[in-house]
């Protein structure tokens, strides 16, 4: 059977349950990351970090629809900046949503998704997140 | 630190070469801008050279190979875009500290037209399109809805930062790209990524620039009038978000603060300013962080034609990088070229009249911006 793994390090897959993102939060000043580093980038302390669960839901900070791709890549598809309540954003796709200015706007409530990508050269399932127009 | 001044410059025209390569391409500017100087290959101390595709390839030598071997330091530098600007400025470095004479910055890019849509990933696995966009046209379109978001800025004032420096492309020889489009044609053009369309993009293209700078005494002897105010570089500092959306404004501000710093002058003392327009988006957020305007103004800037051929400060009068072309290691040492002309009063049909000052900037995105302030 094939394996599940993460499309980004920061995207955790467990065995039972949602997947989910996780940061790393410096002790020293509370900024937070996506994936491990040996420093802070902001404080430039070397610790110690916390890994913090984040939140599924976030604001799109800015989007955009991205109408010209690399080769292979199905277009059009909406990206955005999407910021999570622990004070770091994250880069995705914006899913369930047309790709329509109109439908669009800065600050509007979202939620994240998970699913299978695509597989790796090992056949494994590639797991990725993405984020759609919240449901609540 | 000692005085710069700027000897000879050269550009050819941005464009496609298939049947050409980079040391070639390298080697015309150079003897173009050896020629312009009045000086030979012999009269160099050392060169330092940019080529971003090629940055392990020993570019630098290899135009020394074609147009003389003398044996100098070579540095081949990579900077992302900023990559010709970096080498212009390690030449400046080389004079300014006192170590060289007479320092040569060369610039060469050979693009194809896949431009940076040609790398791939080594992982096998496909994040573009799934994990939102890395390509340079979403980033810089996002970077220009952060814009939007904050100060209400419309894609029609970005699409007008296209119809003027395509206008402006008209009068310039060394243009890759010589149309006038309207304001309808830009909006109604395909659209790449929202909100920029493809004459809001520059395009992919080959070219090199090249220049000579010398020292005060040199200078006197050469008879060249240009000098070098300040040459800034910096790299982007922590900021909200930069690591998810790289923030090309903070790194520009800074670099805009240590550039008047040095120079001793101000943002009202320029008389033309070539900035890094690798999207239209990109230009108007650089009006404000080269503090062209106050904040939030961009977008009547670019309205009230004050950036355009004529206005009070005039904007990427060459075409810019939307027009002109964008051969990443040759934008920088490009922008120096297009400056000093006009400084010189050589400009031909895009001269700014009477022009005293003038600035280049250039974003690497990752990042790196450099600043080069010139006067006559």
């Amino acid at each position: 059977m094939a394996a599940r793994r993460p499309i980004v390090p920061f995207l955790r897959v467990p065995d039972d349950g949602e997947p989910y993102l996780v940061g790393e939060r410096c002790k020293a000043c509370g900024s937070v990351y996506l994936g491990k580093r040996r420093a802070c980038s902001k404080c430039t302390a070397t610790g110690p970090f916390e890994e913090v669960r984040l939140s599924r839901n976030g604001t799109l900070w800015v989007w955009s629809i991205v109408h010209q791709s690399m080769p292979g890549v199905p277009v059009p598809y909406v990206v955005g900046i999407v910021d999570l309540p622990e004070g770091v954003s994250v880069r995705c796709n914006i899913t369930d949503v047309e790709p329509d200015p109109a439908r669009l706007r800065f600050g509007m409530p979202v939620e994240m998704t998970t699913g299978v990508s695509q597989q790796d050269r090992e056949g494994n399932d590639v797991v990725a997140f993405y984020f759609r127009p919240a449901r609540g | 630190m000692r005085d710069v001044y700027v000897a000879g410059v050269a550009m050819i025209r941005f464009g496609r070469y298939p049947d050409r390569d980079v040391p070639d391409l390298g080697a015309e500017a150079v003897l173009l801008a050896l020629k312009d100087a009045g000086l030979g290959i012999r009269d160099v101390e050392m060169m330092a050279a940019g080529c971003l595709f090629q940055a392990n390839a020993m570019v630098g030598q290899r135009i020394l190979q074609e147009v003389g071997q003398t044996g100098i330091p070579v540095v081949n530098v990579a900077n992302a875009c900023a990559t010709g600007s970096t080498a212009f400025r390690e030449a400046w470095m080389a004079v300014a500290s006192g170590m060289h004479d007479v320092a040569l910055a060369v610039g060469v890019e050979q693009m194809g037209k896949m431009g940076l849509l040609g790398g791939g990933g080594g992982s096998g696995i496909r994040t573009e399109g799934v994990v939102g966009s890395g390509l340079m046209p979403a980033v810089f379109g996002q970077a220009g809805m952060e814009h939007m978001r904050k100060y209400g800025t419309t894609r029609e004032q970005f699409a007008k930062v296209a119809v003027k420096n395509h206008e402006h492309s008209t009068r310039n020889p060394l243009s890759q790209y010589r149309n006038a489009v309207t304001l309808d044609d830009v909006l109604n053009a395909r659209m790449v990524a929202y909100p920029n369309t493809l004459y809001m993009c520059c395009p992919t293209g080959d070219g090199a620039a090249a220049a000579v700078v010398v020292s005060p005494e040199k200078a006197r002897q050469l008879g060249a009038k240009v000098k070098v105010l300040a040459s800034i570089l910096t790299s982007d500092p922590w900021s909200d978000r930069d690591l998810t959306l790289p923030d090309v404004n903070t790194l520009t501000r800074n670099a805009a603060a240590q550039a008047w710093k040095r120079a001793g002058v101000g943002p009202d003392d320029l008389d033309l300013v070539e900035l890094h327009d690798c999207f239209a988006t990109a230009e108007l957020l650089h009006y404000e962080n080269l503090g062209l305007c106050k904040e939030g103004e961009a977008g009547r800037l670019v309205d009230e034609g004050e950036t355009a051929h004529g206005g009070r400060v005039p904007v990427n009068v060459s075409g810019g990088l939307l027009s002109k072309g964008h051969p990443l290691g040759a934008t920088g040492v490009a922008g120096v070229f297009e400056v000093t002309s006009h400084l010189r009063g050589s400009a031909g049909e895009r001269q700014v009249e009477g022009a005293k000052v003038g600035l280049s900037h250039v974003i690497g995105l990752g990042s790196a911006c450099t600043i080069n302030v010139l006067a006559a």
